[in-house]
């Protein structure tokens, strides 16, 4: 049951040999039992999801389910969901319970998945580790010395346990896939503007995307069937006619050709991990692809880039919290300016300050052409390279991460090494391109190794197809860690 | 480039956070090693290059001037750290 895939869960419901009531209260049983080594998820709250799972067995018995309905799906603690608490990872949302539902919150509800819980993030989703969220780090469940990733690191967490069949996660600047990576679980990154981003709490708006974390392709497939489409209430949703993201499944892989961008393949990229990638490119060439040397030039630009534009706009989303409207307040300040300042600094950790700071700084006066405009350029640079690439190319790969899980406190002192993590997966952000991460292997270390699948705008069944033909031929996505 | 102690502090006041003398010498120390790798972008000529604000080439979408909200604001105050008779209270702005 726990390794079963969305679409035998479904089987199971619509054929009535397990209830949604039934399947919530396992899973819920399980994080009950094993959350608390992990701390997976921040928030649980067993009525709402008894009753969501309730109303999802009457509505398949009465004939009306929807293909999930019924099956449950755990929740990074970045959406804003009506009655739940939702805290960003942040003690200054520590006792914010959200008025009204996300898009991908309502999306969900509306296909009658049952809502599992709210899981662990790096705070304000700032962090590549999962270090920085005010409810604790995230243990990795294939090595409890080993970060899960971020920021969206209990969701990975939480599917790679097996304590939810699927979750939600957001990615900036790489945070569905690289966690993906980090712990051997499928997750993908849509093109910017085709996951509504109402109601999820902003952290860089111009790169922030919602997508689904899986067991495998064909699970992100069918979440992402729920989660696309148009919203009004985002004023950069995007316009589009309703795909279903499962019609590329199927299709074989002769002819397709894999773009390899040879700084992908360069200095900084581990040993195990470029092995277990080079792995993975020979069983596609088996199935028929070939593959064609590309350059991204300017790949190592994107974390500097990265670091001004993520930055720029946190400071100025994040200035909301000012112990007014929500959230926290300090308890003892003088004066308008001294309640601010101090609010924000008792309700904020180190890495959002340091990143408000950031942010503030490149755009104040006399600064503003030299940082935020000049990295702005180079955005476009970044994102032309991409459209030169996919002249050669249908579809880019490489690893998702130059390394393995790191442990805890290896980089959490130094915030540019941890900012280095993210050299592959930065630019797909800045960019706006769909990307994605498959598991592809295990290191020296025995922690998984993430296989990063890049497609252009809009390619993301495309990128499903490739990935679920790897998965039909391969099994380490069904590869469970030993703990659990 | 490299960031003072006043900077620090002075970047601090903007962003309307409190820092004591003892962080903001770490938060300099941190600051100036992230700015280090953001110098990287300096040595890029972008003569002509148009500035990418956003992903997706598109214009702001308009909508009907009409009402499509509902008044919540009772279920909306109840999280604010301090309400009466509808207003959200902060100490005193104008003597």
């Amino acid at each position: 049951m726990i390794n079963a895939s969305l679409k035998q869960l479904a089987a199971l419901l619509a054929e009535k040999k397990i209830s949604s009531q039934e399947l919530t209260q396992s899973f819920l049983e399980r994080i009950h039992a094993r959350n608390p080594a992990l701390n997976a998820f921040v928030t649980l709250n067993q009525e709402i999801s008894l009753a969501e799972a309730r109303a999802a067995d009457v509505r398949i018995a009465a004939g009306g389910a929807a293909p999930l309905s019924g099956i449950p799906i755990a929740h990074k603690d970045i959406f804003c969901a009506d009655g739940w608490r939702t805290t960003c990872g942040s003690k200054m949302l520590e006792n914010f319970v959200a008025p009204y539902d996300a898009h991908v919150i309502s999306r969900f509800k509306t296909a009658g998945m049952v809502s599992l819980g709210k899981t662990n993030m790096d705070e304000f989703a700032m962090g590549s580790s999962n270090e920085t969220s005010y409810f604790g780090t995230v243990k990795n469940p294939w090595d409890a010395n080993a970060v899960p990733g971020g920021s969206s690191g209990g969701s990975a967490a939480a599917v790679a346990a097996r304590l939810a069949p699927a979750a939600t996660g957001t990615d900036t600047g790489g945070s569905i896939r690289q966690p993906a990576a980090l712990t051997g679980i499928t997750g993908l990154k849509p093109t910017y503007g085709v996951v509504s981003r109402y109601g999820m709490i902003a952290f860089a708006s111009s790169l922030d995307q919602a997508g689904p974390m899986a067991k495998s392709a064909e699970d992100c497939a069918l979440l992402m069937n729920v989660m696309a489409g148009f919203d009004e209430r985002d004023s950069t949703s995007l316009e589009r006619p309703t795909e279903d993201y499962t019609r590329d499944l199927e299709q074989p892989l002769a002819g397709l050709k894999i773009g390899l961008p040879r700084e992908y393949f360069a200095e900084g990229l581990s040993a195990d991990v470029g092995a277990a990638v080079e792995t993975a490119l020979a069983e596609y060439r088996k199935l028929g692809a070939t593959t064609v040397d590309i350059s991204l030039p300017n790949t190592r630009l994107s974390i500097p880039v990265y670091y001004v534009l993520a930055p720029a706009e946190a400071s100025t989303n994040l200035s909301r919290f000012d112990g007014v409207r929500y959230g926290y307040r300090a308890p003892d300040y003088t004066d308008l300016t001294d309640m601010y300042q101090k609010t924000r600094a008792q309700g904020f950790g180190s890495e959002v300050k340091r990143r408000i700071m950031i942010g503030s700084y490149v755009l104040s006066h006399g600064y503003y052409d030299a940082y935020y405009m000049q990295a702005q350029k180079i955005r476009r640079l970044i994102a032309q390279d991409f459209d030169a690439a996919f002249r050669q190319c249908d579809i880019i790969m490489g690893p998702t991460a130059p390394t393995t899980a790191f442990n805890f406190g290896e980089k959490a002192s130094d915030p540019v090494s941890m900012y280095l993590s993210d050299i592959y997966t930065i630019a797909v952000n800045l960019a706006g391109l769909p990307g994605m991460s498959v598991p592809c292997g295990f290191g020296t270390n025995g922690r998984p190794v993430g296989l990063q699948i890049i497609g252009n705008y809009f390619a993301e069944a495309k990128m499903l197809g490739v990935a679920h033909q790897y998965q039909l031929a391969t099994d380490w996505h069904t590869r469970m860690p030993n703990t659990i | 480039m490299s960031l003072t102690l006043q900077d620090v502090k002075r970047v601090a006041m903007l962003a309307r956070i409190a820092v004591t003398d003892e962080e903001a010498a770490a938060y300099q120390q941190q600051l100036n090693g992230i700015f280090s790798l953001i110098e990287e972008m300096q040595a890029v000529d972008t003569a002509g290059v148009a500035p990418m604000s956003h992903a997706q080439d598109v214009c702001q979408r308009l909508r009907d001037d009409t009402v499509t909200e509902t008044d919540q604001h009772e279920k909306f105050q109840a999280i604010a750290p301090q309400v009466e008779a509808g207003l959200y209270l902060v100490p005193r702005v104008i003597e």
